[in-house]
C-alpha cells in the first residue's frame, strides 16, 4: 500500500495546489473588501458563479466553430467573464453597500445584505439561464486539455491543469504586485488602515473601495471560470461551496492579507484533496472522500485556536 | 484689538455653524488668516477648536456659514478636493499609516502628484528636513516614537507644497524636548513662506509663535488678535495659561 500511495503522491499535491489556486484567487476578493470595509462579502460567491457562467457562454455561443486555439478561446473567455464578474461586483457595491455605508448603518446591516445579494442573485442567474434551457452549464470540453504531458513514468501533467496552474500563478502575482507596488495598491491599504485620514492625503475613498470590488471581483470571476474548466461544469447553486471554502482560507492566512489569501488557499487545496485521495486508503473505505471536509476543517480550527489572527495575520490592534 | 491688512485675507471664515447629529458644536464662529501668518486657536477641550479644522478641510459639513480661499468659496468640495486646493492637514493623534512604511507615508502625502521623478525629490527633500525620517525609511509608521511620528506627520502635511497648514494639537503626548522641536519646526515651515492655521492645548507656547490667536469657547469665538495682546490679557491668562506660570514669564 505505501507504494501506492508514493506512487500517487505528485497527482495528489498537483491536483490540491490547483484546487489550491483556485481558492487562493477568489480568496482574494473576500480579504481585499473585507482590508478596505471590515465587511464579509457572502455575495462574492455569485461573482465567482456568473465569471464562470458568462464565460461558458461566451466559449459556447460565441467563440465554438472559431477554429481558434483552445488557449485562445480560454483566455478570451476568461477575460469576458472575468470583466463582467468585476462589474458585477462594482454594481452590488453600489447598490446594495454603499448606501447603508453613507448612513452609517451597524456593521450587521450590510453583512446580512451580502447574504441577501448572494441568494438574489443565485436565483436570478437560475430564472434567467433557464429560460434558455436547463441551468447547469457544462464546460465545452476540448480534447487539448485532456491531452497528458508525461512527466516521468508515473507522472502526467494534463494541459488542463498546467494551463490552470500559469494562469492562477499569474493573476495571483499581478495582484500581488498591484496591492504592494502601485499608487491604487498604496491607497487601498491606506483606506483599508483609515479611511479619513486617506481623505486628508486627496484618496477618493469611494473610488478607491469601487476599484476594489473590481479588482476582487475580476479575481473571483477568473477563478469561477478555473474552476469549471477543472470539474467541467458551473450552475447558480455552485458558487457557495468553493465561496465558504475560500472564504476559511482567507480566514486561516490571516484575513485582510493577499499573502495570507495565497497561503491559506494552497494549503486548503492541498489538505483536501490528499486527505480526500489518502483517508478512504488508510481505513480500508470505511471513512470514504466525502469526509475530507470533516477533517480538513477540524486541522483549520485546530490552527485557528492557536493563531486566531490566521498564518500571517496581524496580531496588534491598528488604532492608536 | 485686530489689525487688519489692507489686503483680504488668505483664508476668511464666516459665520461657520456645524453640527453633530443634533448637537451643535460650532455655534457661528469667525475668524480670518492673512498669508504668511501663524494663526493658533486656543480653548479648553470641547471649544470647537479640532471642530473647526475638521470643517476647514472638509471632513465635517458646515450646515450653514461660509468658507473663502482667497475669496473663494470652498466649503462646498469634497474633502479629497480640498487637498487640491492647497490646504493641507495634520491631525489630531497624527494619524500615521501605521502598516505603511515611512517612505510610503510619505508617498501617500503626495498621492495627487503623478510625476515619480518629482515625488522622490520631495521625499529627499523632506528628508533634509527631517533626518530622522530617512534613518527609518524602511520601517513601519507605526514602530516610531510619538515625535518621530509627528514629524512624519508634518512631512507628509508637506509634501503637496500647500499654501495652507492645518496643524491639529502638535505638541501633543510629546516630551518637553520634542515639544520644542516641533515648535521650532513650525515656525521654519512658516518662514519657508506657509500659512499655519494651529491648533493647541498648550496655548502658552502657541501664542508665543502665532502672530494672532483666537480664543474658542463652547463653539464661539470669545476673543481675538494680536498673539503678544492675548498672552497678556488676564482672562486669558487665567483660563488657559495658568495664572501664576505665565505672569511669571
Amino acid at each position: 500500500m505505501l507504494t501506492d500511495m508514493l506512487l500517487l503522491l505528485p497527482t495528489t499535491l498537483i491536483d490540491g495546489l490547483v484546487l489550491g489556486l483556485i481558492y487562493a484567487s477568489i480568496a482574494l476578493g473576500y480579504t481585499m473588501v473585507y482590508g478596505v470595509l471590515g465587511l464579509i462579502n457572502f455575495a462574492h460567491s455569485e461573482v465567482f458563479m456568473v465569471g464562470a457562467i458568462v464565460a461558458i457562454e461566451v466559449l459556447i455561443y460565441g467563440l465554438a466553430g472559431t477554429g481558434l486555439h483552445p488557449l485562445i478561446q480560454l483566455v478570451v473567455a476568461i477575460a469576458v467573464g472575468g470583466l463582467a464578474a468585476g462589474f458585477l461586483a462594482v454594481a452590488i457595491e453600489r447598490v446594495a453597500y454603499r448606501p447603508l455605508r453613507v448612513r452609517n448603518a451597524p456593521r450587521l446591516v450590510p453583512l446580512i445584505t451580502t447574504i441577501g445579494v448572494s441568494l438574489f442573485l443565485q436565483d436570478s442567474v437560475r430564472f434567467v439561464e433557464s429560460l434558455f434551457g436547463q441551468f447547469i452549464r457544462p464546460f465545452p470540453s476540448f480534447p487539448f486539455f485532456n491531452r497528458q504531458i508525461v512527466l516521468s513514468e508515473t507522472v502526467f501533467i494534463s494541459n488542463r491543469t498546467l494551463a490552470i496552474i500559469v494562469l492562477a500563478v499569474t493573476l495571483l502575482a499581478g495582484l500581488y504586485y498591484m496591492v504592494h507596488r502601485t499608487r491604487l495598491g498604496k491607497a487601498m491599504r491606506a483606506v483599508a488602515l483609515d479611511q479619513k485620514t486617506s481623505q486628508l492625503m486627496g484618496i477618493n475613498v469611494n473610488k478607491v473601495i469601487a476599484t476594489t470590488f473590481f479588482i476582487g471581483g475580476v479575481a473571483g470571476g477568473v477563478a469561477g471560470v478555473l474552476y469549471a474548466l477543472q470539474f467541467g461544469r458551473m450552475d447558480p447553486f455552485s458558487g457557495f461551496i468553493p465561496g465558504i471554502k475560500a472564504f476559511t482560507a482567507a480566514v486561516l492566512g490571516g484575513i485582510g492579507s493577499v499573502e495570507g489569501a495565497v497561503l491559506g488557499g494552497v494549503l486548503l487545496g492541498i489538505l483536501e484533496v490528499v486527505l480526500g485521495t489518502y483517508i478512504p486508503m488508510w481505513t480500508n473505505n470505511a471513512i470514504g472522500t466525502e469526509y475530507k471536509d470533516i477533517i480538513a476543517f477540524s486541522i483549520l480550527i485546530l490552527i485557528l485556536i492557536f493563531r486566531p489572527n490566521g498564518l500571517v495575520g496581524r496580531a496588534y490592534a491598528e488604532k492608536v | 484689538m485686530t489689525i487688519e491688512t489692507t489686503k483680504g485675507p488668505l483664508l476668511e471664515v464666516r459665520d461657520l455653524h456645524v453640527y453633530y447629529g443634533h448637537v451643535q458644536a460650532l455655534k457661528g464662529i469667525s475668524f480670518h488668516v492673512n498669508e504668511g501668518e501663524i494663526v493658533t486657536l486656543i480653548g479648553g477641550n470641547g471649544a470647537g477648536k479640532t471642530t473647526t479644522l475638521h470643517t476647514l478641510s472638509k471632513l465635517l459639513t458646515p450646515r450653514s456659514g461660509e468658507i473663502l480661499l482667497g475669496g473663494q468659496p470652498i466649503h462646498k468640495i469634497d474633502a479629497d478636493e480640498i487637498v487640491r486646493t492647497g490646504i493641507t492637514h495634520v491631525p489630531e493623534g497624527r494619524r500615521i499609516f501605521s502598516r505603511l512604511t515611512v517612505r510610503e507615508n510619505l508617498e501617500i502625502g503626495a498621492y495627487l502628484l503623478t510625476s515619480k521623478t518629482e515625488i522622490t525629490r520631495r521625499i529627499e527633500a523632506s528628508f533634509e528636513l527631517f533626518p530622522r525620517l530617512r534613518e527609518r525609511e524602511r520601517q513601519y509608521g507605526g514602530t516610531l516614537s510619538g515625535g518621530e511620528q509627528q514629524m512624519l506627520a508634518i512631512a507628509r502635511a508637506l509634501m503637496l507644497d500647500p499654501r495652507i497648514i492645518l496643524l491639529d494639537e502638535p505638541s501633543m503626548g510629546l516630551s518637553p524636548l520634542f515639544v520644542e522641536k516641533i515648535f521650532e519646526i513650525i515656525q521654519s515651515v512658516n518662514k519657508s513662506g506657509k500659512t499655519v492655521v494651529l491648533v493647541e492645548q498648550n496655548a502658552l507656547m502657541a501664542l508665543e509663535i502665532a502672530h494672532r490667536g483666537y480664543v474658542l469657547q463652547s463653539g464661539h469665538v470669545v476673543m481675538g488678535g494680536d498673539a503678544d495682546l492675548l498672552a497678556k490679557d488676564p482672562s486669558v491668562q487665567s483660563a488657559y495659561l495658568g495664572g501664576e506660570i505665565a505672569a511669571a514669564l
